[in-house]
């Protein structure tokens, strides 16, 4: 199912987004609000990737992420990331990816979903990676093998899937795809 | 007798009465645990039935359980931003929001932002299409205008995952994953947006850097 050609395939979309990111940063400044002043509203939450903050922010940091423009979240949050990737596998070298520690983690902690404009759209489906994320990704399991899994994803067999693959009910085939409810 | 199938329930029944569970971005951090701002999940697709449209699905307000799903509403106060960067710089350039007025939600965008980052106002030029909220029970109502589709209220929580044994691992309880696994968040509903887009309203970059806000009114 996951193989190593895709996750090679993989580290290098994202080592070139890393690298596409931290060339072009650039300052915006808010505009004025225009008059009469139309109701604002202020951030509460945000995610992009699953199971970021979850995982990688450690519980005193958890509500400042939520609270942290994707633009600056790299330069604030790759060494925590780093911290806790090593406090939730104090083994770890490199990963599937090829991925040292401070890789990896620079990737992960600007936490927004990548998404291909043309093409299968998928968090990893056996040859398409981080190009979206569909209701049917097994988006935990490829996560447990990038932390867990080690450079060839046999490390630590017993963390690298949770063995829950699926959905308990049926996407739908048409807009708007998920199920109805229980 | 007392299998491990049976504990692992017990501890999946645990978890959801002391609302320690938090996964894809469930109750992910204390300010916003248990409100109605909590985002749970965030998917972007290709639309299954067209490959020239694109998929935006938000869910707020996880691990309801049936009766409850009933009742639940989308908060009023609380805006869904969908954040679209089409220039590799991890700002947005496009923005779809979504707000709920009087059970209907009505969707703005996707449109360039008056403003970037954590404060935003409706950005009213940018109105595309509204419907009715679904309520528990009914059948899906979708709004269809502009080319732009949309569907607001309770679904099937579509993320999966054994979140009851993940954190029994990381609690130091189990060294690893049971097979098979128990999903546990099996049988459990969120509020759903879903918004459905043609991909030329996207820009023309190959790739987009994408993310999902709720932001309340002040």
């Amino acid at each position: 199912m996951i193989n190593k050609r895709n996750f090679n395939l993989l580290a290098v979309l994202l080592l070139a987004g890393t690298m596409v990111l931290s060339s072009c940063k650039k300052d915006e400044e808010e505009t004025p609000a225009p008059t009469p002043t139309p109701d604002t509203y202020s951030q509460e939450d945000q995610m992009g990737r699953p199971a970021i903050n979850t995982v990688f922010v450690t519980s005193a940091d958890k509500d400042d992420f939520n609270m942290t423009i994707p633009s600056e979240m790299g330069a604030e949050y790759q060494s925590k990331f780093e911290t806790q990737l090593l406090a939730l596998n104090a083994g770890y070298t490199t990963n599937l990816l090829g991925f040292d520690a401070p890789t990896f983690t620079g990737a992960l902690a600007s936490d927004v979903l990548t998404v291909a404009t043309s093409g299968p759209t998928t968090f990893y489906d056996g040859t398409n990676v981080l190009t979206g994320r569909a209701l049917t990704d097994d988006v935990i399991t490829v996560e447990l093998i990038l932390i867990f899994g080690g450079p060839d994803s046999t490390a630590n067999p017993g963390l690298t899937d949770d063995n829950v693959s699926s959905n308990d009910k049926n996407f739908l085939g048409d807009f708007p795809y998920l199920a109805t409810p229980h | 007798m007392i299998t491990k199938k049976k504990i692992v329930a017990a501890c999946t029944l645990c978890a959801l009465a002391i609302g320690i569970v938090w996964a894809a971005d469930h109750i992910d951090a204390p300010d916003v645990a248990s409100t109605t701002s909590d985002i749970t999940d965030y998917y972007a697709f290709q639309s299954p039935s067209d490959n020239d449209r694109m998929v935006f699905v938000a869910n707020v307000q996880g691990l309801l359980s049936p009766s409850a799903s009933a009742t639940a509403a989308f908060d009023e106060q609380v805006m869904v931003e969908f954040n679209i960067d089409n220039s590799g710089d991890l700002v947005e350039d496009l923005v779809i929001q979504a707000f709920v007025e009087n059970g209907v939600v009505k969707i703005y965008g996707p449109v360039a932002p008056t403003s970037t980052g954590m404060s935003s106002i409706k950005e009213e030029s940018g109105f595309m299409v509204d419907a009715d909220v679904t309520a528990y029970g009914e059948s899906a109502i979708i709004g269809n205008a502009n080319n732009v589709q949309v569907f607001a209220g309770p679904r099937d929580d579509p993320f999966f995952m054994d979140f009851a044994q993940y954190g029994e691992i990381i609690a130091g309880n189990a060294t690893s994953f049971n097979n098979p696994g128990s999903d546990t968040f099996a049988g459990t509903n969120v509020m759903s947006i879903v918004v459905e887009v043609p991909k030329s309203m996207l820009g023309s970059a190959a790739t987009l850097n994408t993310w999902v806000e709720s932001k309340r009114k002040n």
